[in-house]
């Protein structure tokens, strides 16, 4: 045991806004980092993740491919259906991370992050674009099936960077999403079933699976404010070749995403607390 | 920066949080010197986490109600942050990374600097004994490494103060003196802080210089291992002091069910 001391503390300066954001960026690539050290460590999960849209290009691409029922001018319905299913399969991913950040709470690492100086903006920015890498790293395994199944995918240099960058906005977008439900309902239960109910509406509510000209006129005001038909949209546009508004898409990712950042972070501490 | 002198590592006055109608942390006044091994210690329900949770930023507190240091929490909480290293009651490494990684996440979200990082990591690593199994993944390591390796994660930074939420929880006493010879040999070096809870009270008469005995939200006694069993008689323990302020009852709002999820599930996780 010791007595008592004296000791000289260094006290940090409060950090300049400069210094914040060069702190969120850090944070920002920690947490990516992070991310493709697990799935390095655990590769089972990019195969089983990557099922489900395999079978949507092999099952439901190829019969509605078959029977023209979905018409997509002189795009190859499966052409048409890939860049859609990209899209589907990272919002998958990124809902689960609502159900990760319950967990984190319960074992509390979500406590020990809480304690580290890191603004929660920032916090939940590195979460958001972590799910925006594992979506990238996945929609990569979906790229190779649908190149597989015949799918002309424009991979040039620029048209995959703009790929990345949509699939990251609309990740972090959704992953915040489902944080922000996890801060209203507080229980890994009740967001299982939430995450279920909202996902595929969702989905179904985007141009993913067909254009927007053959929804009827209520389900199209719901495409118009889904952020996942925005992203459909310009990976469509890139991937594909299909009419595209780039800078609309590209804009309503990034403000949806700040905005879910915005949300996602005010309810970080009433989930750390729950 | 600024080069200060400052004493109290802790100050708390007059600290209160109240949950609903549940009156959590009931004006505690609290004063830990810099250096020194302190306990809080009480029945489930004290208020002890709470009182730890608004120490380290993780609840609101008003200002000028806690100082880490001379930093108002409610102020500065960032500043006061990069002076803490926290380990949770729960097991909480990532049990998908290795124990290097774990360690190099918390040296970049405590911003130690590129050149030395991985120096800081592997030095850390060797100062809880993990060195050697460091590139292996954390869930194979056993409840005592675990708990170790989020010692390292704590202490990556260099705190100057180390608050510990039950850390001994679950573990053997080999495993359980494992822990602490490490925090003690590093508190010997550095000259840190440490605050700690505990259940255990041999755990405490042992190893804290000081302690505080809460219930009720309230601090009922404080004062040194032996001024606290000298207060009840010339034979008492501190099991004995711990029924004197405490009560053989347990209060009927000790902990919600998923603290006692949390605490069986990390005994599990550790046996």
């Amino acid at each position: 045991m010791t007595t008592a001391q004296t000791v000289t503390v260094e006290i940090p300066a409060d950090p300049g806004l400069l210094r914040q954001l060069g702190t969120a960026i850090s944070r920002i690539n920690a947490m990516c980092l992070v991310e493709l050290q697990k799935l390095r460590h655990d590769r089972t999960e990019l195969i089983t993740r990557a099922v489900q849209p395999t079978l949507w290009l092999l099952v439901f691409g190829q019969v509605f491919t078959r029977i023209h029922a979905i018409p997509t001018g002189n795009t190859p319905y499966l052409d048409f259906l890939a860049p859609g299913i990209l899209a589907q399969s990272a919002l998958f991913i990124a809902i689960f991370y609502g159900i990760q950040i319950i967990w984190e709470r319960d074992s509390g690492v979500l406590s020990k992050l809480m304690v580290t100086p890191t603004p929660r903006v920032a916090l939940v920015a590195a979460k958001a674009f972590a799910s925006g890498i594992r979506a990238v790293v996945q929609a990569l395994a979906v790229m190779i099936v649908a190149a597989l199944l015949g799918v002309h995918l424009n991979i040039e240099p620029l048209h995959f960077l703009g790929v990345v960058v949509a699939l990251v906005l609309g990740s972090a977008c959704f992953c915040c999403l489902s944080i922000t439900i996890a801060g209203l309902v507080l229980s890994r239960d009740r967001l299982m079933g939430i995450g279920q109910a909202i996902t595929m509406p969702l989905f179904f509510a985007s141009n993913a699976l067909y254009p927007v000209q053959l929804m009827p006129g209520w389900l199209q005001v719901i495409n118009h404010i889904n952020p996942l038909s925005y992203e459909v949209e310009a990976l469509r546009g890139l991937l594909v070749g299909t009419p595209a508004r780039m800078g609309l898409d590209f804009g309503v990712l990034a403000i949806a995403a700040a905005v879910m950042i915005s949300v996602a972070a005010a309810l970080l501490p009433r989930l750390a607390r729950g | 920066m600024s080069d200060v002198t400052y004493l109290p590592a802790v100050r708390c006055t007059e600290l209160r949080q109240q949950f609903g109608d549940t009156v959590a942390v009931d004006g505690v006044d609290l004063e830990v010197a810099p250096g020194e091994v302190f306990g809080l210690l009480g029945p489930n329900g004290a208020g002890k986490t709470t009182t730890i949770r608004m120490i380290t930023t993780l609840l609101k507190s008003p200002p000028g109600a806690i100082s880490v240091f001379g930093v108002d929490v409610a102020r500065r909480r960032t500043a006061v942050r990069r002076l803490i290293g926290y380990v949770p009651q729960q097991l909480s490494a990532d049990a998908t990374l290795t124990g290097r990684e774990n360690v190099a996440l918390f040296a970049r979200l405590y911003d130690v600097p590129r050149r030395n990082r991985a120096e800081r990591v592997e030095e850390v690593l060797g100062e809880v004994d993990l060195a050697d199994v460091a590139d292996r993944s954390a869930k194979t390591y056993s409840g005592g490494m675990v708990r170790r390796l989020e010692l390292a994660q704590a202490l990556v930074s260099a705190p100057r103060l180390l608050v510990l939420d039950e850390p001994t929880v679950g573990l053997d006493p080999v495993a359980r003196d494992g822990v602490w010879a490490r925090i003690e040999q590093i508190k010997e070096a550095t000259g840190m802080t440490v605050l700690v809870t505990t259940h255990l009270m041999q755990e405490a008469d042992q190893r804290c210089d000081r302690i505080a005995l809460m219930h009720r939200g309230q601090i009922r006694a404080l004062g040194t291992p032996a001024e606290l069993r000298d207060s009840i008689g010339p034979d008492a323990t501190l099991d004995d002091v711990f029924r004197a302020y405490t009560g053989d009852r347990l209060a009927e709002n000790a902990g919600t069910m998923r603290d006692v999820r949390a605490a069986r599930r990390t005994a599990r996780r550790v046996s």
